[in-house]
């Protein structure tokens, strides 16, 4: 076809659409199937120009519609009782959820993946990571207050994994340092299923008053629409872009960056400068461009408003003159907000860019006609109704079935196995065991990386990593503050995905519970494979299944999320893993148990009871073995423990408490003596035989709903008059012996503990420097 | 920061300080850059000590009524050129540069990025580079109080060794071998990292004074160590604590304003 | 001795922040004639003896692959300057 070129682009108009049914257009190309490219023709009457092409390709893929998983994912809107909803000011679909704590506080939190950019780029891509879902916090008009980041890499050993690790964690802490937010917690797990496929994941947390809580929506006829923040590249449309087409000339297509670089102090300022545009009021709606940038955002605000919305394209701020329409829709570039503000505001709110020198651009208005209208010089480009983009994408029931694999994976149980050979028994034998688990990649000490990250920012970090949990004060009059704990299990998750995403939200759960929090909400990371291979679907399927199911045991609800999947090497999935993380409140943080004993004497109780349960552990994993069932998960039992270590924490009947997960008992034991240098002597007989267990299962067994706790001599009746009156098996187990410098356990070799500490922290700067 | 965010806010907390009467009239300036992460902190500490904090933006062109001011740390203009180097032309810098260059001898403490701000500005003699090992870093850092005569370290003992946070990416001081021998002649080596030197930094040395002692820089933040449970005797980081209290840092702000109310040490 | 200077450059299409953030201080302080700044690298590489064919292959495939990260960064320019 011929156009005269009198533009910068011959652009493709609604109305040469209209006159040209027959053009081809590159959806393929653009990741649409036929029959969604049908769907977009149908839907408009017409075949989609260039520009709506581009929208309707970015928002209508896997990762912002859900379209995979959108219809196991209602699950966490259903399964909700009363108890769930008592507490949740904003539910599912929004940018976040939002929790009452309380006091007019409110807190709103959420965990993203950064997966795929952060193997491709390691450090750009897991900035961006902590980058996006600190936006998505401060969208909901809450001042973010801290961040997490859950990482699992391949093989510790493997050549790559320095690579990925040493760019993902400088990334995170360059990224989440410079914006003067405190990194309280994360999790570092290394297996060789990541190797092609790292999970970088993120969570971040912010707090506002209830009157502050902002939405995505655009509403009220004539309100301006507006973008700001760094101008608009080329970032995240990736190599030569197909869209090239989309301007009908022959010019040749632009370099495209084929990663997002993040700048730190501009989200900073940004930051700062939308706090001050809350505390003024002068939003009326805000959201912030993640994927699929100005499609997105356009979309969003007019289809969650009076449902239309107009604007010129070309009064957005480019950092690249030479982006197409569609490009510039399509465009990840970060550090941009979209906000809706009312004639009367629109002073104001440019006194608050040019005193943070934040650039902005007015792009269009509020309308209510229920057309997104997009114009470019005046011509329109896009014609839309925008419920059509946002919310009407394909949804699939994606076939999916029990792998025929399963039933073999779990009846290759550990116990007996060739890897199981030779199990320590002595108590040399022993002792090595104990220092060899504590040593090994997912049980060492992690400070190589958490020394890379300030924990201390802001003045309000009142736990960090290695604690159970993260806990940020938030109100320093009452001393209100916020608990936060992550955990994934794929290995669980593998051999019994129902189960294993339960185990993952037990955990988290009873990490808050531990800290002295009551668990309060759940946001979660579904990390999973192709969608399309039906194991894998089975896997999601179950998982999110199984994360429904234990919500309403727990009575605590699902406020937001994100799926990620095509997690994989070929045909090779990850393990499917479902990080969970859970929020919980606590009255007064000075109330928060950490996960140390400090004073001689003291006595050392295991809550919960032992089963021998090796399938799936760690101790399995350092002898190269999966398979079997996981623990088995008992949620009434964690709600229960749950409730002892929160009114524990709050009589001050205690005063450690440490969860027993990952290497079982042993590892719990060392991780205690360590935090602050203070040995313990621990007799584990009367366990043995109270459970039918031996001792090498006794430490290493990772049954669930398990804890170890301090109790001052002072608190011991009262303490276990609490338990018997509950029902909950406790146990005295030991003492803790200040003067020793000892980890002591009849039947096992002593541990010096300047011997353990050696072996817990040289794994990470062994490997990584 | 025109005025103290929703976090922290405590405003209260100052008049209750104990023994703050008369304190509380003194008003000491924290200054916010574009990208500074701490001043919140800093706030907080100078209303912990007693003091009433006093917001002050790098665009004013007037110092207006202080008593003292506090560079706090974190990353202005995102460090991208060279830490401090951006911000130390803020025209509120120049007019702390006067004030402490002048007779009145303005205390001025900067921690962090703010010395680094403090060194760019030429107030303080040297420079700071990357850190030896080429990592942020984020630990619990003993140190040694070497000269208790400063504006700023008043209400330590002499030799007196104190734990407070350090965190930083470009931590490392350097300055000649003629600037280092006069700084230790002059005593105005103020800090030294003891046991462990966290960033390479000559002669161990964590923050150092101008002549008069009224200008103090230093890389570790004692605006993160004023509070009980919030500090680095809650084992905050990671392995054992280092022994320190919570409240270690705390003296650098009653020290200047004991200063400041003539209180006696 | 001779050295091989390499300068390497972001992408022109990669966002640069520094450069970004020193564009901006600029006219701050006076500098008005200037639209854009991008912050770049240069490494000197000693060599000991004449820097031959080989050497200097070996300075580009280092640049190349250590020096620069060919996602985000471009070398512009590998050159020999006597000491």
């Amino acid at each position: 076809m011929s156009i005269e070129t009198t533009k910068k682009f011959n652009i493709d108009t609604v109305e040469n659409a209209a006159k040209t049914p027959d053009t081809e257009l590159p959806w393929a190309e653009l990741g649409l199937k036929r029959n969604e490219f049908d769907e977009i023709v149908k839907v408009l009457g017409r075949r989609p120009t260039g520009a709506e092409l581009a929208m309707y390709s970015v928002m209508w893929s896997e990762h912002c519609s859900y379209k995979s998983s959108k219809n196991h994912l209602r699950q966490f809107g259903e399964k909700v009782t009363d108890e769930m909803k008592k507490d949740m000011l904003v539910g599912i679909g929004e940018n976040a959820g939002v929790t009452n704590l309380g006091d007019g506080w409110a807190v709103t939190f959420k965990i993203e993946s950064h997966n795929s950019p952060s193997f491709v780029e390691p450090y750009q891509g897991a900035a961006t990571g902590i980058g996006g879902i600190v936006r998505d916090i401060i969208s909901m008009g809450a001042r973010p207050v801290a961040v997490m980041d859950p990482l699992r890499f391949g093989a510790i050993d493997h050549p790559d994994t320095a690579r990925v690790m040493h760019g993902a964690v400088a990334g995170i802490g360059g990224y989440g340092n410079c914006l003067g937010l405190p990194n309280i917690g994360g999790e570092m797990v290394f297996d060789s299923v990541y190797q092609g496929n790292p999970l970088v994941n993120a969570l971040a947390v912010g707090v506002m008053r209830h009157e502050d809580i902002r939405l995505a929506n655009a509403s009220g006829k004539g309100n301006k629409v507006v973008l700001f923040g760094a101008r608009t590249g080329g970032d995240g449309i990736g190599g030569a872009s197909v869209l090239a087409s989309e301007s009908f000339d022959d010019t040749k297509p632009s370099k495209r960056p084929a990663v997002q670089v993040g700048d730190p102090f501009a989200e900073k300022v940004l930051i700062e400068c939308c706090l001050e545009l809350f505390k003024g009021s002068l939003v009326e709606g805000i959201q912030d461009l993640g994927a699929a940038g100005i499609s997105c955002a356009t979309s969003e605000l007019a289809s969650n408003g009076d449902g239309g919305m107009e604007v010129e394209l070309t009064s957005v701020l480019l950092r690249d003159p030479t982006l197409t329409p569609g490009e510039i829709l399509m465009s990840e570039s970060q550090e941009r907000m979209m906000a809706v503000v009312t004639p009367e505001n629109i002073a104001a709110f440019e006194a608050v860019m040019d005193k943070w020198a934040v650039e902005y651009s007015w792009l269009g208005e509020v309308t209510d006609t229920g057309r997104l209208i997009i114009t470019w010089e005046g011509e329109v480009i896009v014609d839309v109704d925008p419920r059509t983009v946002a919310h009407d994408g394909p949804v699939y029931d994606r076939p999916y079935a029990r792998p025929e694999w399963q039933d073999a994976v779990q009846a290759d149980v550990f116990t007996g196995s060739v890897q199981d050979a030779g199990r320590p028994s002595t108590p040399a034998e022993m002792s090595a065991a104990v220092t060899e688990l504590v040593a090994s990649p997912n049980m060492c000490d992690k400070s190589w990386i958490t020394n890379q990250y300030d924990r201390y920012v802001g003045g309000n970090t009142s736990m960090a990593f290695p604690d159970d949990a993260g806990v940020v004060r938030v109100d320093e009059e009452t001393g209100l503050g916020v608990a936060l704990a992550t955990d994934a299990n794929g290995r669980y998750t593998y051999l019994d995905p129902y189960h294993g995403a339960q185990l993952a939200l037990a955990e988290a759960y009873r990490n808050v519970a531990t800290s002295g929090a009551v668990p309060m909400a759940v946001s979660d990371c579904l990390n999973f494979g192709s969608p399309e291979d039906p194991d894998v679907m089975w896997q999601l399927a179950e998982a999110i299944r199984g994360l429904s199911d234990a919500c309403m045991v727990l009575g605590i609800p699902v406020t937001g999320g994100n799926v990620s999947l095509y997690n994989q090497t070929g045909t090779t999935p990850i393990h499917p893993s479902p990080v969970v993380a859970v929020l919980g409140k606590l009255d007064d943080v000075a109330r928060r148990t950490p996960s140390g004993w400090r004073e001689d004497g003291q006595a050392i109780y295991l809550l919960g009871t032992t089963a021998a349960e090796l399938d799936g552990s760690e101790w399995s994993n350092l002898r190269g073995h999966l398979g079997g069932l996981p623990p088995k998960v008992d949620l009434a039992a964690e709600r229960a423990l749950g409730e002892i270590l929160i009114n524990a924490s709050r009589d001050g009947m205690i005063d450690a408490a440490h969860d027993l997960s990952e290497g079982g008992l042993a590892a719990a034991l060392v991780e205690s003596s360590l935090r602050y240098g203070v040995g313990a002597r621990i007799a584990l007989e009367e366990l043995q035989e109270r459970d039918g267990v031996d001792l090498f299962t006794a430490l290493f067994s990772e049954s669930q709903g398990r804890a170890i706790v301090a109790v001052p001599r002072s608190e011991e009746v009262r303490f276990k008059d609490m338990c018997t009156a509950r029902g909950f098996a406790h146990l005295r187990i030991g003492v803790v012996d200040a003067a020793g410098g000892k980890l002591e356990i009849n039947g096992v070799d002593a541990l010096s503990l300047d011997e353990l500490r050696e072996a817990h922290e040289a794994t990470l700067p062994k490997y990584f420097g | 920061m025109t005025d103290l965010p929703l976090i922290g806010e405590a405003a209260a907390v100052a008049a209750h300080a104990s023994g703050a009467r008369g304190l509380a009239g003194a008003r000491i300036g924290v200054v916010t850059f574009p990208g500074t992460l701490d001043d919140r902190d800093a706030a907080r500490a100078v209303r912990l000590a007693g003091g009433t904090p006093v917001p002050l933006w790098h665009a004013d062109t007037q110092l207006g009524d202080v008593d003292a001011v506090v560079i706090p740390g974190g990353f202005s203009y995102g460090d991208y050129l060279r830490a401090g180097a951006i911000a130390r032309f803020a025209p509120l810098m120049s007019k702390i540069i006067d004030a402490a260059n002048s007779d009145a001898k303005l205390p001025v403490l900067g921690i962090c990025n703010g010395f680094q701000i403090l060194t760019e500005s030429h107030l303080l003699p040297g420079s700071m580079i990357k850190n030896d090992h080429l990592k942020f870093i984020c630990r619990d850092q003993v140190l040694r109080v070497e000269n208790n005569s400063t504006d700023w370290t008043g209400d330590y003992d002499a030799g007196q060794e104190i734990t407070i946070p350090l965190k930083n990416q470009d931590g490392q001081y350097i300055a000649d071998e003629k600037t280092l021998d006069a700084l230790e002649a002059e005593g105005r080596v103020v800090f030294r990292y003891v046991g462990f030197n966290p960033n390479g930094s000559r002669r161990d040395i964590a923050g150092i004074s101008n002549s008069a002692g009224n200008v103090v820089g230093l890389m570790p933040h004692p605006e993160h160590a004023v509070e009980v449970g919030f500090g680095p005797g809650s084992g905050l980081s990671g392995s054992a604590g280092n022994g320190g209290t919570d409240t270690d840092g705390l003296g650098f702000f009653t020290s200047v304003l004991n200063k400041l109310v003539g209180g006696a040490k | 001795m001779p050295r091989i200077v390499v300068d390497v450059m972001p992408k022109p299409e990669i966002l640069d922040p520094q450069g970004k953030a020193i564009v901006g201080a600029l006219p701050r302080l006076g500098f008005n004639g200037f639209s854009a700044v991008r912050q770049g690298k240069r490494f000197e590489l000693t060599v000991d003896g004449e820097v031959t064919d080989a050497i200097l292959a070996q300075a580009r495939e280092a640049a190349e692959t250590l020096l620069s990260n060919p996602v985000i960064e471009d070398v512009v320019n590998v050159e020999v300057v006597e000491a």
